[in-house]
């Protein structure tokens, strides 16, 4: 797809000099852009770490500066820990088996056959609905004695059990979700990758007498190597940015079990009106998705040099 | 046996075991479906099954009159086509400034802009409510709408395309007397429509389902938009555990998405998947 960026390297004379003298352009160009950007992007995320040092006095509405102890007090908050170890439970339990699942959908449906467009709507469809809807139906799946699990699958699992109400399995039901409502669409990014692998790849290792197993691990994987990383790297991002379902669903309960970081500043920002700790974890979360961003750049640069 | 037979054995096992699993992710939604069809008063596991004896609209005009999805939807589409309108208009000037401009910090600059893909405006609920408290902007849609003005998203997508256009038809332009604005309108956006297009509807899905900044945004249904309204809706019905209700009001607010899909399927398809490849 970056191919064509040579010719825009291409030198040429006549458009250069009619640029040099409108030097103020660009930025011109530029400014509505950043300052929404500035407004909505790189101020919050200052005015973040500014907010997290000061705390709000409940009786005079006031602000006054803490320094770092809303940090202090972050670290010793118990819930706190636990929404930090459901965080990355719910990163774990979603991205490898949402990825994975995706891979395996578009290797079935990568065929041409008169169904492979119904089949591909039928896993798609997910991504257009709203998180917010989809957590509406799903918490009838998830009815203990009349909904579609206790129903449909009494055979397979023991029927009674109140999944969103019960700290042990509440995270998991979120969760399997979640995973419904991605997979389809990640499967198109990969869908997108198979279409860019050559045929005759294809038709050497078959004449080289290649299992399909075999095609699969040395042909399709390596080359859908770049749709991986960026999968991983939306699928990631995603799983701390879109918090609806545990608000429709569980509203971050029973007993914090599926309180994950965005709900748990959500809570602390709006419910409670802790707005020092709000920010502090607002902090934090940044800095998690900086770790993700920093990770990830340096991986998908390497991608893009390798495709021009 | 025969090459051919097995083929067709194959294809056959195919089609069961993928349409079976395609049915069980189609299951939920056409339960909602039938369900918001179902008449009032049924118990028990009826409610699970897809089948409906007597279709009734009344869940339909219930939902309706508990809920203010007239103001809602019109809500939402103001949100989301005023998001598009401009995100169209700041995408398109800062795509072409990356794509054809020489100025110093561009690399710079293209850097802080993907930023953003990266901290989406739903990581910033909290100072984002406290500037837009500041602006008075406080339940209205324009308060939705603001922090989603820029796309970094949007500008690196259609960089990618305007960077494909050959730079001849640019400089015939420039002959014609055209400045770079007119260049912009006759030349580049229209090579570029695909990927506008493209643009458009990932940006209408998105926001279209977007939760969590609305609803801290409005406290009241002024500005609410249909994913704030349903949220509400669910929880006071599912605690009378009102499926058809639920069912009804899930279906309202799903369906002018789905119905839009089902017209240009390929569309869509096709640009979820380009927003993936140039991503």
């Amino acid at each position: 797809m970056l191919t064509s960026t040579r010719d825009a390297r291409r030198p040429h004379v006549p458009v250069l000099v009619t640029r040099r003298r409108w030097r103020i352009q660009p930025y011109l160009f530029l400014l509505p852009s950043l300052v929404f950007l500035g407004t909505f992007t790189y101020y919050p995320v200052l005015a973040s770490l500014e907010m997290s040092l000061y705390q709000l006095n409940p009786s005079t509405h006031q602000q006054y500066f803490v320094g770092f102890s809303n940090y202090v007090a972050l670290a010793a908050d118990p819930v706190f820990g636990r929404v930090l170890s459901n965080s990355a439970f719910f990163l774990l339990g979603t991205v490898p088996v949402t990825v994975a699942l995706a891979l395996v959908l578009a290797l079935l449906l990568a065929r041409t056959h008169a169904l492979s467009g119904a089949f591909r709507t039928a896993f798609f469809y997910p991504t257009l609905l709203p998180l917010v809807g989809a957590a509406a139906i799903w918490l009838f799946v998830y009815t203990p004695g009349y909904g579609l699990i206790d129903v449909y699958l009494r055979w397979l699992v023991p029927g009674g059990i109140n999944y969103l109400g019960d700290p042990r399995y509440a995270l998991l039901a979120v969760i399997a979700l979640t995973i419904w409502k991605n997979a389809g669409y990640y499967m198109l990014f990969y869908l997108a990758g198979m279409q860019g692998v050559a045929v005759e790849l294809y038709e050497a290792a078959r004449l080289e007498g290649a299992s399909a197993w075999q095609q699969f691990r040395s042909i399709t994987f390596p080359l859908l190597a770049p749709t991986t990383l960026f999968v991983l790297l939306i699928a990631s991002i995603n799983a701390f940015q879109s918090v609806d379902q545990i608000w429709v669903m569980t509203g971050g309960g029973p007993d914090n079990a599926t309180n994950l970081l965005l709900f748990y500043v959500y809570q602390a920002a709006f419910m409670f009106f802790d707005l020092g700790k709000a920010a502090t974890l607002t902090v934090f979360l940044l800095a998690v998705l900086m770790v993700i961003a920093a990770l990830s750049f340096g991986l998908l640069e390497r991608r893009i040099h390798y495709e021009v | 046996m025969s090459v051919r037979a097995s083929n067709r054995i194959s294809t056959i096992c195919w089609a069961l075991g993928v349409g079976a699993l395609a049915f069980i992710w189609m299951f939920p939604l056409l339960w909602a479906f039938s369900t918001s069809l179902r008449a009032p008063g049924q118990l028990g596991s009826q409610i699970a099954s897809l089948w409906v004896h007597h279709p009734t609209l009344s869940n339909f005009r219930d939902a309706w009159g508990d809920a203010p999805f007239l103001r809602l939807y019109y809500n939402t589409a103001v949100v989301v086509f005023g998001i598009l309108a401009v995100q169209l208009v700041t995408i398109t000037l800062a795509a072409y400034a990356f794509a054809r401009l020489e100025f110093a910090g561009r690399e710079v600059l293209f850097r802080l802009f993907l930023l953003q893909l990266m901290v989406a405006p739903s990581s910033l609920i909290l100072p984002n409510f406290v500037t837009l408290r500041t602006l008075g902007l406080l339940n209205t849609r324009l308060g939705i709408m603001i922090p989603y003005f820029a796309s970094a998203f949007g500008t690196f997508l259609l960089r990618q395309a305007f960077r494909g256009v050959p730079r001849d038809l640019e400089d015939a332009a420039a002959i014609d007397g055209c400045n770079a604005l007119q260049t912009i309108r006759h030349v580049f956006i229209p090579l570029a429509k695909p990927t506008l297009v493209a643009f458009s509807i990932v940006s209408v899905v998105y926001h279209y389902n977007e939760f969590l900044w609305p609803l801290i945004i409005t406290d009241t249904d002024r500005a609410r938009t249909v994913t704030v309204g349903l949220a509400s809706f669910t929880q006071s019905a599912e605690s009378a555990a009102q499926w058809n209700l639920i069912a009804a009001g899930t279906v309202i607010v799903v369906l002018p998405l789905l119905v839009v899909f089902i017209l240009f399927q390929r569309r869509f398809v096709e640009s979820f998947m380009y927003s993936g490849l140039k991503g």
